[in-house]
């Protein structure tokens, strides 16, 4: 590493740990901040002589990225950016917190993605899913599809691991080659962990008809657009890999969503030549992640927080809680977007028939959207209100990003 | 109202939802159930045919390439303005109130609209994205005006149409009015479930289809809160 690398790449870690032990968050993005300031291609001096795997998606990346790098394991010591800082900033004080790693499993925000690949020359990108998120500032899904299809033209080595089931994905993934210029298409590995949200994918990014479904099956009534044979599929609890062979997944992580993930994360570690019967059973040791899943008990109460940040991700949600009383808690400050109407999305029908509390800066706009799909509900305006409200067992908590810190907050920033 | 039940059009929404636009129609359900009338509602994509016997068609929000081209779809179609000749109701949002008009502007291209309302939309020096609030044509006797805004667009307002509002806060139409009506059609920039802060338009519609003079009240508690909360949030943001 050139000497002015390895000077940012030790500010960077001391930042990191000053504002730690500032109590300043967990310091990932302002040390990687400092020390791409000293060494703009600080990134891609860490991640030379690396063997990396990028994550990306609108839904799952954290989790998958940590059920990865759980599963690359198996082969040696592994960077990641376990604390969900996706940005080059992260990835930076990530690599450089690490030090030297053989691998490296990275979850990248979906709009860094070029950025990203650009920089530290991945073995392996997996792309998980697109769909409508935030979008008074998130660019529109079928954009978004699009700069990850053109960025792939220019990466026709790195091998893609992706989602069969998400229309988006499958063009995204599939660039046409260039022969003209020697370039190739990548090689894509297909994986199917199911899409709940269908919305974002009716009208085919190639030419404009309508994508027709049946069953699992997807295919563009106008052109050859159509679901590709996956070669790693979830079924029942486990995950059959390419050879035909099944493995039973054990998770402490609820829901078929992360079978799902725990399929693509299998898949990611096959790239680099890790067996899934080796590397099953280590999926199991991930509890929770940055405070995702977490459970915590209060006064005779278990709370479990779930994190949903979008149409697509409260479906995930709903399908992963358990039938018990249920708090939801949404805000509307600038890292969750300003703008709520996506509640309108979202069928909150799952949660008849189940106690359910809301609480929130942006309560009144959930209360508006219980009211008219008819889910009675309480507002409530403080934790200690909440536990007073249920009776001791299981509190399911779901929140959106900036209400679910708030609730790790009151909860002692709980992982 | 046409048949039986009240029936309510949600056009192509493969192609016109991108904010909770699905909010409008669930709203206008709702709020006719709890006053006893039945409802039927269809979702019509944008390969099937228009049904010209409803009696409230809602034209959502959309990018704009899906703008482009369900407004071509609709043209072609016809369903929409035989619907509007016979007195229907038609609400649009965002840009689904811009292709209501003459032409608008979808990918730097300018487009044929459906003619439907007098006004033109180009595109604004700046993308308007926030609170947007307005004091609400006196003669549609509705409280003021409360959404959230999020487009390139501005438009102008022809002699054969109206203002829904004034603006107060945000851009609208051009910083001054905001949305247009005339007869039972009417436009909004408040994008996605509009209806949800302005349960007293919703109502409007529900009475423009059904020829009711009043509508029995409804519990409006939450959204009453939810405007009130809107309403602080904007006053405390140009303090």
């Amino acid at each position: 590493m050139p000497l002015r690398a390895k000077v940012a790449s030790s500010v960077s870690r001391t930042a990191a740990a000053l504002s730690r032990a500032a109590g300043r968050g967990d310091g990932s993005v302002i040390g990687g901040w400092i020390g791409l300031k000293i060494d703009p291609d600080l990134l891609a001096h860490l991640s030379a002589g690396r063997a990396i795997a990028l994550v990306s998606g609108t839904n799952g990346k954290t989790t998958t990225t940590r059920l990865a790098a759980a599963a690359v394991g198996v082969l040696g010591r592994v960077a990641t950016n376990s604390f969900g800082a996706n940005m080059p900033t992260g990835h930076t004080s990530a690599l450089a917190k690490a030090g030297s790693t053989p691998y490296a499993v990275l979850e990248v925000d979906e709009h860094y993605l070029a950025q990203v690949l650009e920089a530290t020359e991945p073995h392996v990108v997996a792309l998980l899913n697109l769909s409508r998120d935030q979008l008074d500032r998130a660019k529109e899904v079928a954009m978004m599809a699009q700069l990850w299809r053109s960025a792939l033209v220019n990466h026709p080595d790195v091998r893609v691991v992706a989602n069969a089931d998400d229309p988006m994905v499958v063009w995204a993934a599939t660039p046409p080659g260039d022969p003209a210029r020697g370039i190739r298409p990548p090689h894509v590995t297909w994986f199917s962990a199911g899409q709940r949200w269908h919305d974002d994918s009716w009208v085919c990014p190639e030419c404009g008809h309508t994508i027709q479904r049946s069953g699992e099956q997807w295919w563009c009534s106008g052109c050859p657009l159509r679901r590709p044979q996956p070669q790693w599929a979830v079924e029942d609890d486990g995950v059959l890999d390419p050879t035909g062979a099944w493995h039973k997944v054990s998770l402490q992580l609820p829901g078929k969503v992360n079978v799902g993930n725990a399929a693509t994360a299998l898949a990611v570690a096959a790239e680099f030549g890790v067996r899934p019967v080796d590397a099953v059973s280590r999926l199991g040791s991930v509890t929770s992640v940055a405070g995702r899943y977490a459970q915590v008990d209060r006064d005779g109460r278990n709370i479990r927080l779930l994190l949903a940040k979008n149409p697509a991700s409260w479906l995930e949600a709903f399908e992963m809680a358990d039938v018990a009383p249920t708090l939801l808690s949404i805000n509307a400050r600038d890292p969750d977007g300003l703008d709520t109407s996506w509640l309108f999305d979202v069928d909150f029908a799952p949660l008849r028939g189940r106690q359910v509390l809301i609480t929130g800066d942006r309560a009144y706009d959930l209360a508006v959207r219980l009211d008219v799909n008819g889910v009675p509900f309480q507002h409530v305006r403080t934790f200690a209100e909440v536990v007073r409200a249920v009776p001791p067992g299981r509190l399911e908590v779901i929140a959106n990003y900036t209400a679910f810190q708030d609730i790790r907050a009151e909860l002692d920033r709980v992982n | 109202m046409s048949t039986e039940s009240l029936r309510i059009v949600w056009i192509y929404p493969d192609l016109l939802s991108t904010y909770g636009d699905r909010g409008n129609m669930l709203i206008l359900a709702r709020r006719a159930q709890q006053r006893g009338m039945p409802v039927e509602v269809l979702e019509v994509r944008s390969d099937q045919r228009l049904p010209a016997t409803a009696d409230i068609y809602l034209v959502g929000g959309g990018e704009d390439g899906p703008q482009a081209l369900g407004a071509q779809r609709l043209r072609a179609d016809g369903g929409l303005h035989r619907a509007a000749a016979q007195g229907s109701v038609v609400f649009g949002v965002c840009a689904g109130y811009q292709l209501l008009g003459t032409s608008f502007f979808a990918k730097g291209v300018q487009c044929t609209g459906l003619e439907l309302l007098d006004l033109s939309s180009d595109r604004g020096p700046s993308r308007a994205v926030g609170e947007l609030a307005g004091d609400i044509d006196p003669r549609l006797g509705v409280p003021a005006l409360t959404g959230f805004e999020n487009h390139g667009g501005r438009t102008h307002l022809g002699p054969g149409v109206s203002p829904l509002a004034r603006v107060t806060a945000g851009v609208g139409n051009d910083g001054a009015t905001e949305g247009a009506w005339r007869g039972k059609l009417l436009g909004t920039y408040s994008h996605g479930p509009a209806l949800a802060r302005n349960p007293a338009l919703a109502d409007l519609l529900l009475r423009w289809a059904t020829g009711a003079h009043q509508l029995p009240p409804l519990d409006d508690t939450w959204a009453d809160r939810l405007r009130a909360e809107r309403r602080a949030a904007v006053t405390a943001a140009r303090a």
